[in-house]
């Protein structure tokens, strides 16, 4: 699973000959050689690699300890390369609590999608930014459950269609859907919330920002942090993967609003 | 260290304490919380780590991942808690890491009482959560055999990576006895936690700790590891004590509590001049079955005794293999049978031991 084996960062080749080579696209060290068994156009693979790179760039990939959830993600552990618990379903935030308040010198972070961290694991996950847990979360909310085959999270639209809700998602049955960011931002342990969105490069750009953001609240030790990441599930939507993109954009920013939610003093500095 | 009056919540506590317990996670259940009440006291002022979780099913996996990172971790509860605790359970089962867990029960089932009981045997013993696995289950009669048990646990965990629970009630929990409680042990450094633990790929491949094997043929793999566990647990593991069993004709089998309350009545029957012995399992998994086998050999009659509606019973007929006539007494609910009324089951058993 770990090769070791690395891929430099710039290949600087014939600079004498005024003709320079520049690789600018490499393996983040924090990524293990594994190929992930991902849909095509699923942005897990993003947010692994933003993750990934972020962790290379802080140069904390020995110090961090990563809690996979139950869903699409739950190998995640086989990708990165770093210590890695996986959890039981909706668990990871009291897992990693577990892990942080043992190991503070680690550097703590969960990876969960919708029905894991805002149906299963809601408790815990609002616990967590109750106490200040001081971790990392991200969350991966793409509006359904990938894994068990697309049915209808806490996260669906009202009116969407899953393999649970197929006629849409009624309100009057199912209620409505629940939005984290604007829940936990509400907890005084909450010390970074923030909802971006992985379907265009800028803001996969501005997604990296603040997953480095979330990281350094962690390593600051100022609390809570949760990045919440706007992602697609082309498979289980029923849609390609350009579309689901633009699916995203056009529905799920609307219901779910990017932006910064709560941002401590420290890092707003 | 000389003997003090300590409750049995408190001594286990301060017991765990002293074995190097570096995390206590738990939530407020009757009749237990003094427990979790002592920690909250005396750990921070060791600057070790207590926190009171959201609930048990989150107390339990932080105790999962406290023990990933390679800790000497536990916590404790009573019978409703402990049945929320059980997904957490399963899952550290499940990745062999080593845990500690003081089940003190009481009457059910549902919300019950808070009185004591021992209706959670089968529960505890058989595993209680999903998939195969057996945790070493620890049943002590006395205050001090609770500090002594959990003290052992630990060491129990640790060495074969497993979850043991010490299996007590309420009466155990809630009541003062003179006990001696064990030295103070050193709690160990981050540099020696285990090699398999979480503490961050510091020159060294990822350490990963998972339940899951998506291979069928792979999870047979490591459940075959799990029963090579078992086997060995159950070689080495086994423990049990008796009393007056040499000459006996009637053998009374009883744990925990029950177990403290039937040698009561074994001694007054003595007095009677009646034969009866008594056999207190200590371990509950592993089951002392070959010794129950070898001592009903040597009597006519058997008697189980239990706080329960029959959970033990079952285990002692395994172990007997109808060499003897087996009866059942037991009271549920939370009521603590009386000396005497034992006592009238053993002049009633001892009268029909030829039958």
């Amino acid at each position: 699973m770990n090769t070791g084996k690395r891929k430099p960062e710039v290949e600087t080749t014939m600079a004498e000959a005024n003709l320079v080579e520049s690789l600018i696209y490499a393996k983040p060290q924090s990524l293990t050689e594994v190929g992930t068994h991902y849909c095509p156009g699923c942005t897990h693979g993003i947010a692994h690699r933003l993750i990934a790179e972020v962790i290379d760039e802080m140069g904390i990939r020995e110090q961090v300890i990563g809690v996979a959830p139950v869903g699409c993600s739950v190998f995640a552990y086989n990708y990165f390369n770093m210590d890695f618990a996986e959890a039981a379903h909706g668990r990871a935030p009291a897992m990693a609590t577990g892990i942080k308040r043992v190991s503070p010198d680690n550097l703590v972070f969960t990876y969960q999608g919708d029905g894991d961290l805002a149906s299963i694991g809601a408790a815990e996950i609002l616990h967590a930014a109750g106490r200040g847990e001081n971790i990392t979360v991200v969350f991966i909310n793409n509006a359904i459950y990938g894994m068990t085959g697309g049915q209808m999270a806490p996260t669906t639209l009202p009116g969407q269609r899953t393999s649970s809700s197929p006629l849409g998602r009624d309100v009057e049955v199912h209620g409505f859907p629940l939005k984290m960011c604007e829940i936990l931002s509400q907890l005084e342990g909450a010390a970074y919330i923030v909802r971006r969105s992985l379907h265009d490069v800028t803001n996969i750009r501005k997604s990296k920002k603040a997953l480095r953001q979330a990281f350094e609240v962690q390593r600051q030790g100022l609390g809570f942090a949760m990045v919440e990441l706007l992602s697609s599930c082309p498979t289980n939507w029923g849609i390609n993967p350009e579309d689901s993109l633009t699916w995203i954009e056009e529905h799920m920013i609307p219901a779910f609003p990017l932006g910064d939610y709560k941002i401590h003093p420290a890092i707003e500095a | 260290m000389a003997k003090e009056l300590l409750k049995g919540n408190v001594a286990f506590a301060e017991a765990a304490i002293r074995a190097g317990c570096e995390a206590y996670f738990g939530y407020p259940i009757t009749p237990q919380t003094e427990a979790l009440e002592h920690m909250a006291a005396r750990m921070p002022e060791l600057g070790r780590v207590f926190l009171q979780a959201e609930s048990e099913v989150a107390a339990i996996n932080m105790v999962y991942g406290a023990a990933s990172a390679g800790v000497r971790v536990m916590s404790s509860s009573s019978s409703p808690g402990v049945s929320l605790m059980m997904e957490g359970i399963s899952y550290i089962a499940g990745s062999e890491v080593p845990v500690v867990l003081v089940d003190i029960m009481r009457g059910g089932p549902g919300l019950g009482n808070i009185a004591p009981s021992q209706g959670d045997y089968n529960q505890i013993v058989k595993g209680g959560g999903h998939g195969d696995y057996r945790p070493i289950v620890l049943a002590p009669a006395t205050v001090q055999e609770l500090i002594d048990l959990t003290t052992e646990s630990f060491d129990l965990a640790e060495k074969y990576r497993t979850i043991v629970i010490v299996l007590a009630d309420g009466s155990l929990g809630q009541m003062m006895e003179p006990a001696e409680l064990p030295p103070m042990r050193p709690v160990r450094k981050v540099s020696e936690r285990p090699e398999w633990a979480l503490t961050g790929a510091h020159g060294r491949a990822p350490n990963i700790i998972s339940s899951i094997y998506i291979d069928p043929n792979e999870e047979e793999v490591f459940n075959l590891k799990l029963m090579e566990k078992q086997k060995q647990i159950e070689a080495n593991e086994q423990r049990w004590k008796t009393l007056e069993i040499e000459d006996a004709q009637l053998l009374l089998v009883a744990f925990g509590t029950a177990g403290r309350i039937a040698q009561s009545a074994v001694k007054q029957a003595r007095e009677a001049g009646m034969k009866v012995g008594l056999f207190r399992p200590i371990s509950l998994y592993p089951f002392p079955y070959a010794q129950i086998h070898e001592a009903a050999g040597r009597v006519k009659r058997m008697l189980v005794v239990e706080m329960n509606g029959g959970q033990m019973v079952e285990d002692v007929r395994l172990g007997v293999e109808g060499q003897v006539p087996v009866g059942f007494y037991g009271r549920m609910g939370g009521v603590v049978p009386l000396p005497d009324e034992v006592y009238d089951q053993i002049e009633q058993a001892y009268e029909h031991r030829e039958a």
